[in-house]
């Protein structure tokens, strides 16, 4: 029996636990204001909020729930736009209709969902987090320019009233941003106990971003373990040298993460660039590795930190280095019982350079061309360890081996970055898809790991200008 | 007042095709299309598939009780293959089960086997191979071959324009639903509703009156679901009708970017003459339209590439050909714009590479030829009250045009991998369906005895906001509170023979045809407060915003009053009217006439910044000055606006359709074919109302706004070149839309 909270309904089901959860909300409990818009994450027509128990209040993501097991809700409240309605509309529902951010209205419930959670989630506002929490969100009649005057004036009329309230809970409910109800969301969650773990069966889903998008219509017919909510699973620790980030650890908790923050001064923006919010939100580091994309953003900066993957098969353990995880086009050095547990890499020393490049046809919410990180040390001005990694280059997220080994105690200086980037080229075998011909990808790499260097040392790269007798 | 669409669509409850509540038992379609692009059908085998859990039936070409033809211009398609199969995704059959992942699980069971034919892809290839839609067309005045001599520049190039998913947010769908005495109704998220209505009937072998097509609302259309929403209506009528049983059939995603054709790539050539002082003096071109694999609206969008393929501009002596190409693709559609930006596209690429060769900046040569009162266009059309002068030097004095070219030049200057690009985009857009028949509209205006009102029309509500506009409209013509008033959905049982909601023309017709709905209410209700005040003419009476006058002076009968006066009088207070535009014709054998009943006319200033080493970019701003006529609504005419900028941008830039050699599509998902998303519009979009320009023309004086703003995201290509330009000044120039970041880093280090 799966419980949980929709909008102000307790829900109790025995439905099949992969059952959608966008299914459930729109044909069994027949709320038809989440729309189906494209089934594989990248409109966000279906974005539903879920909260979830965080001490004494609750904490709400956004999530696409046409990729979202209903097992995961067990425990949770789901909002969607119904939950959100009250007598009057909300100041983010009446700011979207002054200020022309709906048109045709299929996006918008999906739209208002987002702008809802980003209000709830944040006590400040800030316009490029509130356009950041919209992300996921795709409209095709508006060009956004009305849904982000909507946010602004939405702000406005937060910050106007309800000082005196106590939380910012009870500001949001005085200023009738959300129902009432919500306060004693919290309370009634606590009392839904959790599901107890099941049985091995053979299908395992940790966030089921990409195995709903590959195989839904087998899902909801079969038995599966749901790892995600796996407490074993979950955390990011510092031990020793090591940082640890556990399998089911999501995409945005690795890019919110202070420890790494303090770490890589740009980690936030880097994973910025991973899906979009309520992908990040679902999607786990343990599931980027397994999926084996040869374009994996998550897998690309753990080549980088020389990240090691750890499995474990009940009680048995074992660690793999992630360059050598990879055999072929998604073959995996895993056996097919074990589950990856963690991953790890050494904690960098207080001298490092680090980044990580990547180009897609659309900057945010698509998938890379081609994307590149680099780990560098220096000692004596020369390059002492170096790691590069390349994706969408190969049948692999590809660790480039021989341009490392060719930097390795250079100095970083032009002709050195010029020739490491042409052995780059003799590491890589890119095919012409969707995302690029051979060729573009072959160039993007060179570009990439220029990149690199005039990021990461910009007083000592002049890149060669195609064309220097410049006229404006 | 608030629009009332906007209210329920916040809320979430608006509802669509996917949305309605549906009858007991319906079941679900699916359709099988075919895998290879030309071929034979050599078998088809059903037998597994229909024994597949939950199937009820498997409908194809030979259980048409009618005609197998949902040709519209050109009876050249059919709805399922019969021996022959012309595309990937051309239908063949439609499964019908009691779940869509049943019917879903059946057609992975179909067994079919094809033989290959030779297949065409390339519109070039096809018109050397005479596959044409129809003969090639020609617009021309003055005469080009004697005037190239006067030329002291005449440059030469070709220019490709890729197609472009239209992307609705809600897919295809319908649902079909049996009705007494062998009649189907049907729910469909259509543009045109009696094209559904007409085709159904065709299918099924009925008259058009026991077809019903009702339309609340479309999550999108923007051309493609004018005549595109038609196929899968139909099947779920057929399969209805012969189950007798209702029947939802709404495609996938995937499904619904395979299965539908997309705006028409071009493949051109040009030829543009100048004299010294930048003055146009000749224009030819050849526009080679890829059709797809049958005419669909592909005729009338390659007029209108013909109508505006001189834009803004005074071109004295033009001739243009355009040849529509039969090829192994989707039938192409409509798409905002219809044609218009192709051609647009190209005349701007000439004027470009002119001005590349004259050492000046395009913007010079634009203004120097743009259109003045009395002009002639190359179809015989003269230019009546043209905005284009005055939207242009308003970009330069509100928006600082010259300030803005400095500040990118400076910029320029100071960076060596970061470059900046502007340029400046005019636009002229012929208003009116120039298939000259399709101008005319009815609308019925229900009033009620307690008071409220209900309108409906043909216009089809898929968020451009005719609804909230043609609320208005109603409100001010019988002046009264919006509030009384409902728009009902649109359905032709109430309204007959439509014209589909396209052309931009949604709320000029059909606000033509409610105003004069109103004007016969009026006066009907003027007669009878004169009759019950006594006071002797009806044209001493006037209804103004719910208040009776006599003589100017403010009565006591009310207006609930005086509707139940003129009910209980027997006074009819429903009236039916029509509208057609006056005034326009076109001989399309002379290619001479006066197709549209007005222009719209408006300019854009683009900026973009381009990050040279990893050939990406970002639209800082578009700055635009629009002549909207007289705005019924702001806020719709500014979404409007600022909506197809961004989706111009996209068709410009990151949205690429690619095929395989094979004629499978490779972008055929949200993960492989990139929309604008928020981060990736222009940072800030400004639109200024250009002021005191009243359009006679239009309903409250206003203009139609659907389409025009498109084609402004043409500046963005060439903004972009400039800054590619910046980085390298040799840049070997390829007119080549979509500008992707991978056509821009290909061509910044080849």
């Amino acid at each position: 029996m799966i419980k949980f909270i929709l909008n102000d309904q307790l829900v109790e089901t025995s439905v099949l636990p992969t059952t959608v959860l966008l299914d459930f909300i729109r044909k069994e409990k027949k709320l038809t204001a989440t729309k189906e818009g494209c089934r594989e994450g990248d409109c966000g027509a279906c974005t539903v909020l879920v909260g979830e128990v965080a001490g004494n209040r609750v904490k709400y993501k956004s999530v696409n729930s046409c990729l979202m097991p209903i097992s995961d809700a067990n425990a949770k409240h789901i909002v969607t736009v119904e939950g959100v309605n009250n007598s009057v509309l909300t100041p983010i529902q009446e700011a979207m209709v002054d200020e022309g951010g709906t048109q045709c209205g299929f996006c918008t419930p999906g739209f208002i969902v987002s702008m809802t959670g980003y209000f709830l989630n944040h006590d400040k506002f800030e316009i490029d987090k509130a356009v950041d929490s919209i992300g996921g969100n795709i409209c095709r009649c508006t060009g956004y320019a009305g849904i982000k005057r909507a946010l602004e004036k939405a702000n406005g009329a937060f910050s106007g009233n309800g000082s005196q309230a106590k939380t910012h809970l009870e500001k949001l409910i005085t200023n009738k941003f959300v129902p009432q109800y919500f306060l004693d969301i919290p309370k009634r969650l606590k009392q839904i106990p959790a599901i107890p773990t099941k049985a091995k069966s053979k299908v395992v889903i940790s966030g089921g971003t990409d195995l709903y998008v590959q195989k839904w219509e087998e899902l909801v017919r079969s038995n599966a373990d749901f790892i995600s909510a796996d407490a074993k699973l979950k955390g990011i620790a510092k031990t020793k040298n090591r940082i640890r980030i556990g399998g089911a650890v999501t995409i945005e908790e690795i890019k919110n993460s202070n420890l790494l923050q303090k770490i890589f001064p740009h980690w936030n923006e880097y994973f910025n660039l991973f899906g979009s919010m309520p992908i990040r939100n679902r999607a786990t580091v343990g599931g980027n590795i397994v999926n084996a994309s040869p374009i994996a953003d998550t897998v690309n900066i753990l080549l980088a930190l020389d990240a090691v993957v750890h499995l474990r098969n009940g009680k048995k353990n074992r660690e793999v280095a992630l360059k050598n995880f990879y055999k072929g086009y998604k073959t995996l050095n895993k056996k097919p019982d074990e589950i990856i547990e963690a991953v790890s890499f050494k904690v960098p020393p207080r001298n490092f350079f680090f980044n990580f490049e990547k180009i897609s046809k659309r900057t945010f919410l698509d998938i890379a061309s081609v994307n590149s990180s680099i780990y560098l040390e220096l000692a004596k001005r020369r390059i002492s360890v170096i790691r590069i990694s390349a994706g969408g280059v190969a049948p692999i997220p590809l660790y480039l081996a021989e341009t490392c080994k060719f930097l390795k105690s250079k100095s970083v200086n032009t002709e050195t970055v010029l020739t490491a980037a042409s052995i780059a080229q003799t590491e890589i075998s890119p095919i012409s898809d969707a995302r690029g011909s051979a060729e573009y990808k072959r160039l993007l790499l060179r570009q990439l790991i220029y990149a690199h260097f005039v990021k990461l040392f910009p007083e000592q790269i002049e890149l060669p200008i195609p064309n220097t007798n410049e006229r404006n | 007042m608030s629009n009332i669409d906007s209210i329920r669509h916040v809320r979430g409850e608006s509802l669509f095709i996917d949305d309605v509540t549906l009858p007991e038992g319906v079941l679900y379609g699916y359709v099988y299309y075919s895998p290879i692009a030309h071929g034979k059908i050599q078998k088809l085998d059903f037998s597994s598939a229909l024994k597949s859990e939950g199937v009820r039936g498997i409908f194809s070409a030979k259980d048409i009780p009618g005609e197998n033809q949902i040709g519209g211009i050109v009876p050249d398609e059919n709805l399922f293959a019969e021996d022959t199969v012309h595309f990937i995704g051309h239908p063949i059959a439609v499964v019908v089960a009691d779940s869509l992942i049943h019917a879903r699980d059946a057609v992975k069971k179909i067994k079919g086997e094809f033989k290959k034919l030779p297949a065409t892809f390339d519109p070039r290839q096809a018109a050397k191979k005479n596959e044409l839609i129809i003969p090639p067309r020609t617009f021309e005045i003055g005469n080009v071959d004697q005037a190239w001599g006067n030329c002291d520049y005449i440059v030469e190039d070709s220019v490709e324009s890729g197609g472009q998913e239209h992307l609705y947010l809600e897919t295809q769908g319908s649902v079909a639903i049996p009705i007494e005495g062998g009649g189907i109704k049907i729910i469909s998220a259509t543009q045109g509703p009696t094209a559904v209505q007409r085709t159904a009937a065709r299918v099924l072998a009925l008259p058009m009156h026991k077809v019903e097509v009702d339309v609340a609302r479309l999550g999108g259309g923007f051309g493609g679901k004018e005549d595109q929403a038609t196929p899968w209506a139909v099947m779920a009528a057929l399969a209805a009708y012969k189950l007798n049983v209702a029947v939802k059939l709404i495609l996938p995603r995937q499904e619904d970017i395979r299965l539908t054709g997309k705006r028409h790539p071009y493949s051109s050539d040009f030829k543009v003459g100048l004299n010294k002082e930048g003055k146009i003096l000749a224009y030819q071109a050849t526009f080679y339209q890829n059709a797809g694999a049958a005419a669909d609206l592909s005729p009338a969008i390659l007029d209108r590439t013909l109508f505006h393929c001189t834009n803004s501009y005074f071109v004295p002596n033009v001739r243009a050909t355009a040849l529509s190409c039969r090829t192994n693709l989707p039938p192409f559609t409509a798409f905002r714009g219809f044609g218009g930006p192709q051609g647009m596209f190209v005349i701007e690429s000439a004027i470009y590479k002119a001005a590349q060769i004259m050492g000046v900046d395009p913007s010079v040569i634009q203004k120097k030829n743009l259109l003045i009162e009395g002009d002639e266009f190359p179809y015989g059309q003269k230019v009546v009250q043209p905005h284009a002068k005055k939207c242009f030097y308003e970009i330069e004095t509100r928006f600082s045009k010259n300030e803005i070219y400095r500040k990118v030049k400076e910029f320029n200057s100071e960076n060596k991998l970061v470059k900046k690009g502007v340029a400046v985009m005019p636009v002229c857009f012929g208003i009116s369906f120039t298939t000259t028949f399709l101008n005319q509209a009815s609308a019925l205006v229900h009033i009620y005895t307690d008071g409220s009102v209900t309108i409906s029309t043909a216009a089809v509500e898929m968020g451009q906001g005719v609804n909230a506009k043609l609320r208005i409209i109603a409100a001010k013509s019988l002046s009264i509170s919006e509030k009384r008033i409902k728009i009902d959905s649109t359905n032709t049982s109430r309204i007959s023979n439509t014209s589909p909601t396209a052309a931009s023309k949604g709320a000029d017709l059909n606000g033509f045809a409610i105003i004069n709905a109103c004007k016969i209410l009026t006066e009907r209700l003027r007669h009878v407060a004169a009759e019950e005040l006594k006071a002797g003419a009806s044209s001493q009476i006037e209804i103004k915003d719910e208040v009776i006058y006599h003589n100017g002076e403010k009565t006591d009968l009310t207006f609930d009053q005086l509707i139940q006066t003129a009910y209980r009088n027997r006074i009819s207070i429903t009236a039916q009217a029509h509208h057609s535009t006056p005034d326009i014709y076109f001989d399309t054998k002379t290619n001479k006439g006066k197709p549209f009943a007005y222009h719209v006319y408006g300019t854009a200033i683009i900026e973009v910044t381009l990050d040279c080493l990893r050939g990406t970019y970002q639209f800082d701003s578009v700055k635009v000055v629009h002549d909207f006529g007289g705005s019924i609504d702001k806020v719709v005419d500014l979404g409007q606006t600022e909506g197809g900028i961004a989706q111009g941008i996209g068709w410009m830039t990151m949205e690429e359709l690619i095929w395989n050699d094979e004629g499978k599509l490779l972008t055929d998902a949200l993960s492989t074919y990139k929309v604008p998303d928020v981060h990736f519009v222009p940072k800030e979009i400004r639109v200024h109302f250009l002021e005191n320009v009243p359009n006679p023309f239009g309903p409250l004086n206003s203009k139609a706004v659907g389409e025009p703003p498109f084609m402004y995201g043409i500046g963005a290509y060439f903004a972009l070149l400039n800054a590619m330009r910046a980085f390298k000044p040799d840049l070997k120039i390829n007119f080549s839309a979509p500008l992707t970041p991978e056509k821009v880093l290909l061509s910044l280090y080849s």
